[in-house]
């Protein structure tokens, strides 16, 4: 019997021997698994190809550089087309499946909000690159997100148009997600800042012409117009403003923030506003700002790589990794409530949309400092100046 | 509401409706020729745009917008010969869930092609903000040329099925095809050739339109539907019915977007179309008892 035990005992330990032996020979724990959903196609394709192209320039990065406490992150890109019912099944799939530590995207309002619960149940970290409100108040306590309040955006607008003396104004947003929450934000903040919505319209998400929405608001002789959307339209509202001749001021929301609008807008785009992150405007700022080093960085490595303009849509997907890396080190595990506990605690992390202050009240982050107000020139983003 | 403004309003109903117009005609050929709807139709709109999008870099404006039709012609051959032609059997079911097929192979490769990102062309007659006015009212001059584009191609049209050998050949086929094989006409090269055809107009379609409403690889499935309504209004198979459908769509739009929110011009299209299809599914300038003899 005696010996018979020693036997087992003697397998076991050569077992256990051999294991570790095995482990050591591939010398490397197992990657971190970090789920990512963006709207790779399909319309909102604007936000999530520079989001999946700029997540996994990141991880790379990271990973070359001998990753997160040692760990190297397995990125695993879902492309949801934009639509909310691929985000469902996607999110479902990361979190029972692929048991992913946290989902980066998605990358519209629309679709984040349809998961928000999803990840809420399953435990699971969702930092999201959408900018409504919604996503983040009230607040779940595993859902984050990176881009700017659009709260603050209004306000910024707002302000803005103060300072030109404008108080009536017309709206127009598209029907989607982000489109319905600015449209809702501008409605709450515009009485406390003075400013009169004389009508608001909604238009369809892929709208080939706007002449006739843009009518009817020149017959309601507003001072300006607020376009809030993330589709190609905004490129749309500028030039059907200029070919029915209603001459005033435009303001976009922060989903302007891609060149490639002020392009297809041509020479009717220049003199749009709109608030944005710094990222556009990188090389103009101080020496001592800062977020400079890190834009002019990943500007110049997004750029250099990809052979494309950047956009402050990929920065969004650069800050959730970002903060999802600081978050680890600083939790010194992968236990996913400690990576949720120390991200809610994150303090003075330096993103490209601006400097990110998590607290258990606050999943966005950011303050109205991240925010510059921004203007077309020439074809081309430049600091706003009244 | 003052006169400018009402003018206003119809020369935006006229702009979106000159578009529905000149992506109808596409559907007509096709139809005529073969009794199907194709369904890849404004994915040939799109091929044809963003081929000139293409080579608008290294040839000019009007050279790369005749390629491009040329190219894209060529394309809706191939669609034929591969896709159609081979089909035993072919009920018009089954071709038509066929071009469904063949719109959305198109539409994945223009994507890995061209990317997701949104192109137009220049536009013909002056800038961006260049417009013409009308009695205080105000349009971009591409919408003359949107329009003229369609006059003329419809034009085009009725002089080649009347007066030219092919197309009176083309018109045989469409009435009786057994027929029209026993007096020797080869049917099949007619069917691709209607593919060709429409495919050709497509492209030209496509490229008119850039500069109004932008181009991004997956825009032709909305076009089309608004173009399907409009060649279903008219009557399926009259392109001159078309152009007028097309207008009173898109006055119609406006009408409902000057009285209602917005949003809810979208759903103008799809109530007109139920409407014509319960009521008048011969369309509305059709006569019924000639709607079941098909003329170009």
């Amino acid at each position: 019997m005696k010996a018979r035990s020693m036997g087992v005992c003697g397998v076991l330990v050569a077992g256990l021997i051999l294991g570790l032996a095995g482990c050591k020979k591939k010398s490397e724990a197992p990657p971190i698994k970090v789920g990512a959903i963006f709207s790779v196609t399909g319309p909102a394709s604007f936000l999530g190809a520079p989001e999946e192209k700029t997540a996994k320039m990141l991880c790379e990065t990271i990973n070359q550089s001998g990753g997160i406490n040692g760990r190297k992150i397995e990125l695993i890109v879902k492309d949801s087309g934009g639509k909310s019912e691929n985000a469902v099944s996607l999110a479902k799939q990361l979190i029972d499946e692929d048991k992913v530590l946290a989902i980066i995207g998605p990358s519209t309002s629309g679709e984040t909000m349809a998961i928000k619960n999803i990840c809420q149940e399953g435990k699971t970290i969702l930092i999201s690159c959408a900018a409504a409100e919604t996503i983040v108040n009230p607040v779940a306590s595993y859902v984050f997100k990176t881009p700017q309040k659009d709260s603050d955006a209004a306000k910024y607008i707002f302000k803005a148009m103060k300072q030109k003396g404008i108080s009536k104004v017309g709206v127009i947003t598209s029907n989607d997600g982000f489109g319905m929450a600015g449209k809702a934000q501008i409605a709450k903040l515009a009485p406390d800042e003075g400013i009169t919505v004389v009508i608001s319209e909604t238009y369809d998400k892929q709208e080939a012409d706007l002449t006739g929405v843009l009518t009817k608001l020149k017959g309601q002789n507003v001072q300006a117009v607020i376009n809030w959307s993330i589709v190609p339209a905004q490129a749309l509202v500028a030039k059907n403003m200029k070919q029915i001749g209603l001459d005033v001021p435009l303001y976009q929301s922060h989903g302007f923030g891609n060149i490639k609008y002020v392009q297809a807008g041509g020479a009717a785009a220049n003199g749009t506003v709109f608030p944005c992150g710094r990222l556009l405007v990188a090389e103009s700022l101080a020496t001592d700002h800062p977020q400079k080093a890190l834009l002019v960085k990943y500007k110049g490595d997004y750029e250099g790589k990809f052979k494309e303009d950047v956009s402050t849509f990929g920065g969004h997907a650069y800050d959730a990794i970002l903060i999802l890396a600081e978050a680890i080190k600083k939790a010194g595990s992968t236990d996913r409530d400690k990576v949720r506990d120390a991200l809610e605690n994150l303090k003075g992390v330096v993103g490209t949309a601006g400097i990110f202050n998590f607290s258990a009240q606050d999943h966005g982050g950011l303050t109205m400092d991240a925010f510059e107000m921004l203007t077309v020139k020439d074809g081309k983003f430049a600091v706003y100046k009244n | 509401m003052n006169l400018a403004q009402i003018i206003q309003y119809c020369l935006s109903g006229i702009t979106v409706g000159s578009i529905y117009a000149i992506v109808a005609i596409g559907f007509n050929i096709i139809y005529n020729t073969t009794g199907i709807i194709n369904f890849a139709q404004g994915e040939f709109l799109i091929v044809g745009a963003m081929m000139a999008v293409s080579l608008t870099k290294v040839v000019p404006l009007p050279v790369a917008i005749g390629l491009a039709v040329v190219i894209t012609t060529v394309l809706g051959g191939l669609v034929e010969v591969v896709f159609i032609r081979r089909v035993r059997d072919a009920s018009v079911l089954r071709l038509i869930v066929i071009t469904i097929g063949v719109s959305i192979l198109i539409r994945e490769a223009m994507l890995h092609i061209w990317d997701e990102k949104v192109r137009s062309l220049p536009y013909f007659t002056g800038t961006d903000v260049s417009t013409i006015s009308v009695m205080g009212a105000h349009m971009s001059p591409q919408v003359l040329w949107v329009l003229g584009v369609s006059a003329v191609i419809v034009t085009g049209l009725t002089l080649f099925f009347r007066f030219t050998l092919i197309g009176r050949a083309m018109r045989a086929c469409a009435d009786d095809r057994m027929a029209a094989r026993l007096c020797g006409i080869n049917d099949r090269w007619m069917v691709t050739l209607s593919f060709m055809l429409s495919a050709g107009i497509g492209a030209i379609a496509g490229c008119v339109i850039s500069p109004v409403t932008q181009t991004q690889y997956d825009m032709g499935a909305p076009l089309a539907i608004k173009g399907f309504t409009v060649a279903i209004l008219g009557g399926l198979g009259n392109s001159i019915a078309a152009i007028a459908a097309g207008l009173i769509l898109g006055l119609l739009e406006v009408l409902m977007m000057s009285q209602f929110q917005a949003a809810y011009k979208e759903a103008v299209s799809i109530v007109v179309l139920l409407l014509i299809l319960v009521f008048r599914p011969s369309g509305l300038f059709a006569r019924r008892d000639v709607s079941s003899l098909r003329a170009f």
